[in-house]
């Protein structure tokens, strides 16, 4: 049995990860209804901004400050250059432009920062909290919990943002409805640009946090793969659906890890381990077939 | 002028029922089957068969295959890949253990076996819409790469799951030149392509586009949901198979479950985004784009960067050939969104009157 | 498709003044490069492809070519994948009918690809350290050549190696074997149970799906299984990612032994403090004590005509793998220049009889002072291999150090089961093996 709280909590705080960068999915369907494929690439061009700068000789604090700026400026000019120019455009030409997004930042970033894996200290050792290790023999990582801990922090400001804010009001105004929002005199080309601001912070946050977590290289940018199950489950629309589903996300796909190949292994033979791949995405087909909008998602009306 | 269609009249409804009703077009693609029959198999190089020719034909057809489903019903998927992966990993297992199988047969065989995976796939199709479905799909894609990976049965238990195709025979004839493979897949091609403009222009072919363009509507119509996508799963399934199968035996000669990655979905979806959504004509010119443009890259970025003394190392042309593909993906669909195959329209306008526009 | 005949016309127009061009052109040994240098492997490859450019362009100063023969070769980039491998392949192929060095393509998969293409078109395919491990019997796979050892062999000698630490003795213990679930990753398996089986080792199998981001399930369940050794097959970051996952479960490194996919300073540096006492096989060593770097350093890059964008990568694990593999293939043809002429460049099919003849002995090695950066090396028509020999290395945190002799796999267990897959390969091919008692 500890055993298995141990795998449950392991894979929840795996699944504040996958949340992390599900939330810079969110973010942009949510405003400008893209689907972003390229927040992959933008998790890792944040990361390696950061060790770029590192590098040269600034300081993780400066370091951070430069890579948020540069994210910044790439995401206003990504709205810019490539969507306002794709405006009404179909969902699918908008998504296609974000994988030659992803494409662009893949040969852009390595060529200016350097392609070798680096690692990124950000002062937080990956180790099991001794404490727990001694007296429930369970295995919970430092690391971890603070990843969540800046997970939490982050949905908060975001939330605030939204709420509290004159630009997080537009933002939410513009994501319910485009053309009311322009009705009343929103500029949307500044909310989209700022949008993707936000996005890149977030990817950012993800970054680093990956980029601690496994280094820094270009296997970041498949962080987007842990993250679309967990937006359909979660929604594409909803900010807390992406956290709540990277939780079911996380938890189920390590439990299936440990406790299914040995039952499939008994009834095929054969060892069928390795299944992570997957999982979470037929987890998440099965689930929808329940709820089509995912857990948080708006039900569509479909009017003739 | 040259592209000129007044006075052609139709006097009988075979006539007016072809395929190619313009006489312009059927003269064209005579002219591109005889080059393409004749012509190619006399002067091309073993390159051109092996490199350029046969992969941009088994990609035409995988991407036709995703068409049918994307751009004609509408249904967005990223799992062609694994549909191409069952259809190569079926016709190994055929020709493995069915004694003296055609291997025709087994083409047939192997897209028929995709499109079985497809319909069960596509089942959720009914419930799920838009970016839902496609990254449903992708439960397809990691799932058959998995399985192939997991049941040795599958590729004969070899030890590290890496398949290598059997030789193949049509009439004790063994087709085993680059040359001969090409014929043989062009063959395929052609005829499955004709299949496929025939089959989209029939009612099947209207039932998938109103599902496409809105299903309640189509099914406040009577146009029954169920059986209409579950058929265009099955059939876009059945063409990826059949490349699938070309890929493996006509093209690589030995593949493995990882080599049919997401990232070959992907590739199969930029082709037809690309070439143009609900367009036959636009697989092939997405294929072609899709597939030529890195190697054009590749030639061209040295050349370039030697001709300006530019000094820049192999590491930072490869990178720059990736950014360039990107941008250029970005590039087209600002300047056309819906691909070269409406450009080509466009161009089709232009030479209605062209040289003498008034 | 008019389109697609033009450029066919001119293709072949360019490569007929090519051909008269190279016929009157000093001798010259060409080779195809099918590498790459971006994409998810591309930082290895930059080292690797770097290293043995390097060598080249060091035979090139140095000597002035082999016998006179200069080396020249052009690049095409895969991106590590099979078909754009196959197209580079083709690409270049043209170009090597005169001469032709071995293509190393450093991808299993397109490794296979190219086994039966590079065979008609008598091209020597070199898989140093990966590829498809049953061409060790070259009498079925004459243009084959995984050199120096194999996934099987090389797994072999980490279980020699652990059972050496553990006094000769491995009944009882258990061991995981935690692997990238793919073809490299699946490829030592049966090797490692013919072992478990002879030492009594409890043999525990862990995959890990690509591309091996999160661990965390495996690692939790290696902490409940207790093993007393993890052997690791894993490829890019994979590699970072267990070091790390096994550093949050407690798991101590100095138990973890790599593949040699699993053991260079890419997967080490960026893992940081969680990577030290890890230790992984290898068949050539590290660091600019070996003469021949430090010598490259001095000559190539003092010409200016390095191949590294990044000059510290100079003495890295990859970039002397890639040094020993343009050592191997240099040394192919001159071997192959002894037999057909020296002061000429060499055919595929030359330099597979150089291949294939090898006998890079420890004096040979002082010579080109590549003294312990690679094993002895000799090959022979049944034995493609050549050597089955590794080190292990251990990282200590800012270098990898050697923790052990050259150790050889045990043959006799391992080279059995090459023969029979090359046997059924052989079988479903319709090829009729070689006979090696009349290779000479």
């Amino acid at each position: 049995m500890n055993f298995f709280f141990e795998v449950l909590i392991g894979g929840l705080l795996s699944g504040v990860m996958y949340a992390l960068v599900a939330l810079g999915f969110v973010l942009i369907f949510k405003a400008s209804g893209v689907f972003n494929f390229a927040q992959g690439a933008m998790v890792y061009l944040a990361a390696l901004s950061v060790v770029g700068c590192m590098e040269h000789g600034a300081p993780l604090w400066l370091a951070i400050i430069l890579a948020f700026i540069i994210m910044t400026l790439f995401g206003i000019a990504t709205e810019k250059f490539v969507l306002r120019k794709l405006v009404n455009q179909p969902p699918i030409t908008l998504f296609m432009a974000t994988i030659g997004l992803a494409f662009f930042i893949e040969g852009l970033a390595p060529m200016v920062f350097g392609s070798e894996p680096r690692a990124l200290e950000i002062g937080i050792v990956d180790e099991p909290i001794e404490a727990i290790l001694e007296s429930a023999n369970m295995v919970i990582s430092k690391f971890d919990l603070v990843a969540s801990g800046v997970a939490a922090v982050l949905v908060t400001v975001l939330a605030l943002f939204f709420q509290y804010t004159r630009v997080g009001r537009a933002l939410r105004a513009v994501a319910d409805d485009h053309q009311a929002a322009l009705s009343i005199g929103i500029p949307l080309q500044h909310i989209w640009a700022i949008v993707w601001g936000v996005a890149g912070f977030v990817a950012l946050v993800a970054g680093m946090m990956w980029g601690a977590r496994n280094g820094v290289q270009f296997a970041l940018t498949f962080t987007a793969l842990k993250a679309l199950p967990v937006l359909i489950l979660g929604g594409f629309t909803s900010v807390p659906g992406a956290i709540v589903g990277g939780l079911i996300i996380g938890a189920s796909e390590k439990l299936a890890e440990i406790y299914i190949p040995p039952v499939m292994q008994s009834a095929f033979g054969g060892n069928f381990g390795g299944i992570e791949g997957w999982f979470p995405y037929v987890l998440a087909l099965l689930f929808l077939l329940v709820r089509p909008e995912g857990l948080f998602g708006e039900k569509h009306i479909d009017r003739v | 002028m040259l592209y000129r269609e007044a006075g052609q009249f139709k006097t009988t409804y075979a006539a007016d029922q072809q395929l190619f009703p313009i006489r312009q077009d059927r003269l064209g693609v005579i002219a591109l089957l005889a080059i393409g029959f004749v012509g190619v198999p006399l002067f091309a190089s073993e390159y051109w068969f092996s490199a350029i020719l046969i992969p941009f034909l088994v990609f035409s057809l995988a991407a036709l295959g995703l068409n049918i489903l994307t751009g004609y019903a509408g249904q967005l998927s990223l799992g062609s890949a694994a549909f191409m992966a069952v259809g190569a990993y079926a016709a190994y297992n055929f020709q493995l253990r069915v004694e003296g199988i055609p291997i025709l047969v087994t083409f047939i065989m192997a897209g028929l076996t995709a499109a079985g995976v497809g319909i069960l796939f596509g089942l959720p199709s009914l419930r799920i819409k838009g970016f839902y479905l496609a990254v449903a799909t992708l439960a397809a894609q990691f799932f058959i790469v998995w399985c192939l990976t997991k049941f040795p049965w599958l590729s004969n238990n070899s030890s590290s799951g890496v398949i290598s195709t059997q030789k193949m025979f049509i009439f004790g004839h063994e087709f085993d030149s680059p040359r001969e493979k090409y014929l043989l897949v062009l063959s395929i091609v052609v005829f499955l392509s004709l299949a496929a403009k025939n089959m989209v222009r029939s009612s099947t072919g209207r039932a998938w586009m109103a599902v496409r363009d809105m299903d309640v509507a189509a099914s406040v119509i009577g146009i029954r949901l169920m059986p209409t996508k579950l058929l265009a799963f099955a059939v876009s399934s059945f063409y990826c198979g059949v490349a699938g199968a070309l890929y493996a035996f006509c093209y690589l000669g030995s593949v493995e479950p990882d080599g049919f990655s997401l990232e070959l979905s992907f590739r199969i979806l930029f082709m037809i985004i690309i070439g143009g959504v609900g367009s036959i004509l636009g697989s092939y010119l997405g294929a072609a784009f899709i597939l030529l443009l890195p190697i054009f890259l590749d030639i061209a970025l040295p050349f370039f960067a030697n001709l300006f003394g530019l000094p820049f190392s192999t590491a930072t042309v490869s990178h720059i050939q990736v950014l360039v593909f990107g941008s250029l993906i970005m590039f087209f669909l600002i300047v056309e969104p819906h691909g070269l195959a409406r450009l080509w329209q466009i161009t089709k306008e232009k030479l209605r009157l062209w040289p003498f526009p008034h | 498709m008019t389109k697609i005949f033009k450029p066919a016309f001119a293709a072949a127009a360019v490569s007929l003044a090519l051909f008269a061009q190279g016929a009157t052109a000093a001798e010259e040994q060409f080779f195809p490069i099918i590498g790459y240098r971006v994409g998810p492997y591309g930082a290895n490859g930059q080292s690797l492809f770097g290293g043995f450019i390097d060598y080249l362009s060091y035979v090139n100063l140095k000597e002035g070519g082999v016998n006179g023969v200069k080396m020249t070769w052009e690049e095409c980039e895969t991106e590590y994948n099979n078909a754009k491998g196959v197209e580079c392949y083709e690409r270049l192929k043209g170009k090597a009918k005169a001469s032709a060095g071995p293509i190393h393509p450093l991808s299993t998969g397109i490794s296979y690809a190219l086994i039966e293409k590079a065979s008609a078109d008598k091209i020597p395919l070199a898989m140093v350290g990966y590829g498809r491990t049953d061409a060790v019997d070259g009498s079925v796979f004459p243009y084959a050549f995984p050199l120096v050892t194999t996934y099987q062999m090389q797994a072999s000698a980490i279980v020699k190696f652990i059972k050496d630490k553990e006094k000769g003795n491995l009944a009882g213990k258990k061991v995981v074997f935690l692997y990238h679930d793919s073809a490299y990753g699946k490829e030592p398996i049966l090797a490692l149970e013919a072992e478990s089986r002879l030492n009594k080792f409890d043999l525990v199998q862990i995959p890990v799906a690509h591309p091996g981001n999160e661990q965390g399930a495996q690692w939790l369940k290696i902490r409940q299984e207790k093993p007393d050794y993890v052997i690791f097959w894993g490829w890019g970051v994979m590699n970072q990612t267990a070091i790390k996952a096994a550093q949050k479960v407690g798991f101590p490194r100095d138990k973890m032994i790599g593949s040699w996919w699993a053991g260079s300073e890419e997967d080490t540096v960026s893992a940081g403090d969680a990577a030290k006492g890890y230790m992984s096989a290898t068949f050539n060593v590290s660091g600019k004590a070996v003469p021949v770097v430090a010598d490259i350093e001095k000559v190539v890059y003092g010409a200016g005509k390095g191949n590294l964008q990044d000059a510290s990568k100079i003495g890295t694990i990859l970039y002397n793998r890639g040094i020993s593999m343009a050592i191997l293939s240099v040394e192919a043809i001159r071997k192959a220049q002894e037999k057909y002429g020296k002061g000429k460049a060499m055919t595929g099919e030359q330099v597979r009889w150089g291949m294939e003849n090898l006998n890079i002995t420890e004096a040979r090695l002082k010579q080109l002072g590549a003294t312990n950066l690679l094993p002895e090396v000799k090959t022979t028509c049944d034995n493609h291999e050549g050597s089955g020999k590794v080190k292990i290395q251990q990282w200590d945190g800012s270098k990898w150090v050697a923790v052990s002799e050259w150790l050889e796999g045990n043959k006799g267990l391992i080279h059995p089961l090459f023969q029979a897959s090359a046997k059924q390969y052989a079988k479903e091919k319709g090829i009729t093996p070689r006979d090696c008692a009349k290779e000479k």
